[in-house]
């Protein structure tokens, strides 16, 4: 956690205009200083912190979740060798389209993240930044032993060990690599999960966002990206 | 039997014509030769291709042995000419006006072994790891194992077994 610096909002006119951050202490919003970043940039990028929204429960809550659990949407980002096993996933032999499963170009236009495999420190910047950028509820599918411990990479100087320090995880889906039966039953119970309000990893996120961010920080050491990738 | 060109023995202090495979054979050369016998091997002897550069870390030696792999397509033959650089300071003159694709090369040599190509394109700038700030990772004295345990967490609970027993546990439990 001491990685990151705090600064606290100067009391500047222009700053009402920003979304308001997590309060401090004193009742005045924390701002992320997105040290990253050269000074011309950083008025460019968003610096409050992510706010947690939910969890939500009752009757409407359900049936959106019902509803989130038909219509998966998953990002198309392949990282290491389990994203090969979407493609048969996808065509006709598996199918997941009857699932209300299907790619989306875009991370803002995606409800679930899939890890494909091992996460090189290179990828997770790419995959910190795609998953920030998702909206919430956001799902994270995690596949391959790789994901999980580190697989047959654990020892390796330039593969993370377990992605759930960086980013949270919903489903694990153990394999090396997971055919694509495994992966139909990850999905199955991701949205078994999700009907019983479970995936909350976005609020998950949020609210321990100083340590995923330490945790990041520790292993991306080029830091050139705004703090919260909103 | 290939024999070595007669006009590069001439000209050059080569080491033996070493043949691994009928189409493959390796040449060694000193480090400062290189960039001319390159030169007349690609012009005059048909060694128009460049397959790849890489290096090797003869750490009990003191040195990296660059290897540049050449491929003559008419007479479909390969031939790596090799040669030593020191480790400490490891530096090597650049080739880049040969061939190329082979500031490419020489950029991930620099990354992964810390060798210096002074006058490469982008040669300073991160090729495949971004942000490495230990010692190069192809560099044998590099821990990797060490490396990861300092700097990826795992999750508790890893174990390993010996596959060769644990399949005898499972398999013949009575021959233990
Ligand atoms: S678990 Fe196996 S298949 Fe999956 S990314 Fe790792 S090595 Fe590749």
């Amino acid at each position: 956690m001491s990685d990151i610096k705090f600064t606290r909002a100067l009391a500047d006119p222009d700053h009402a205009l920003k979304p308001a951050g997590r309060p401090g202490p004193l009742g005045k919003p924390l701002v992320l200083a997105n040290d990253g970043l050269p000074e011309e940039e950083k008025a460019w990028f968003c610096d409050a912190y992510p706010t947690a929204s939910g969890p939500y429960k009752g009757i409407l809550e359900n049936f959106l979740n019902w509803a989130r659990s038909k219509s998966l949407w998953i990002l198309g980002f392949g990282t290491g060798c389990g994203a090969i096993e979407l493609r048969p996933l996808m065509t006709s032999r598996f199918d997941m389209y009857r699932f209300g499963i299907q790619p989306r170009p875009t991370p803002r236009q995606s409800s679930v993240f899939v890890i494909g495999g091992y996460a090189s420190v290179k990828t997770l910047k790419r995959i910190v930044r795609s998953y920030e950028q998702m909206m919430g509820p956001k799902f994270v599918v995690a596949l391959g032993s790789c994901t999980i411990n580190g697989g047959m990479y654990w020892d390796s100087y330039n593969t993370i060990n377990a992605i759930e320090h960086y980013i949270p995880v919903d489903v694990y889906i153990a394999g090396c690599m997971p055919r694509p039966e495994a992966l139909l039953a990850g999905f199955k119970e991701l949205q078994r999960k999700i009907r019983r309000g479970e995936c909350e990893g976005a609020v998950k996120y949020a609210e321990n966002f100083e340590w995923y961010k330490a945790n990041q920080k520790k292993v991306i050491h080029d830091w050139n990206m705004p703090d919260y990738n909103y | 039997m290939r024999t070595i060109p007669a006009d590069i023995a001439e000209r050059f202090e080569v080491g033996p014509l070493v043949s691994k495979r009928a189409d493959l054979s390796t040449l060694d050369v000193d480090a400062k030769d290189v960039p001319e016998l390159l030169a007349r091997l690609r012009d005059r002897h048909g060694y128009r291709h460049l397959s790849f550069v890489t290096a090797t870390d003869q750490i009990e030696e003191g040195v990296f042995v660059l290897t540049y792999m050449l491929h003559n397509h008419a007479d479909n033959h390969s031939l790596g000419v090799k040669c030593r650089v020191g480790r400490e300071n490891a530096v090597m003159e650049s080739c880049h006006l040969l061939w190329e694709q082979m500031w490419t090369y020489q950029r991930e040599l620099k990354e992964l072994f810390g060798i210096d190509f002074p006058g490469s394109p982008r040669v300073d700038e991160s090729f495949v790891l971004e942000g490495w700030i230990d010692i190069p990772p192809m560099r044998r004295e590099f821990d990797t194992r060490e490396y990861s345990e300092r700097t990826f967490p795992t999750r508790p609970g890893r174990s390993t077994k010996d596959p060769a027993t644990h399949m005898k546990e499972k398999l013949y439990p009575e021959a233990l």
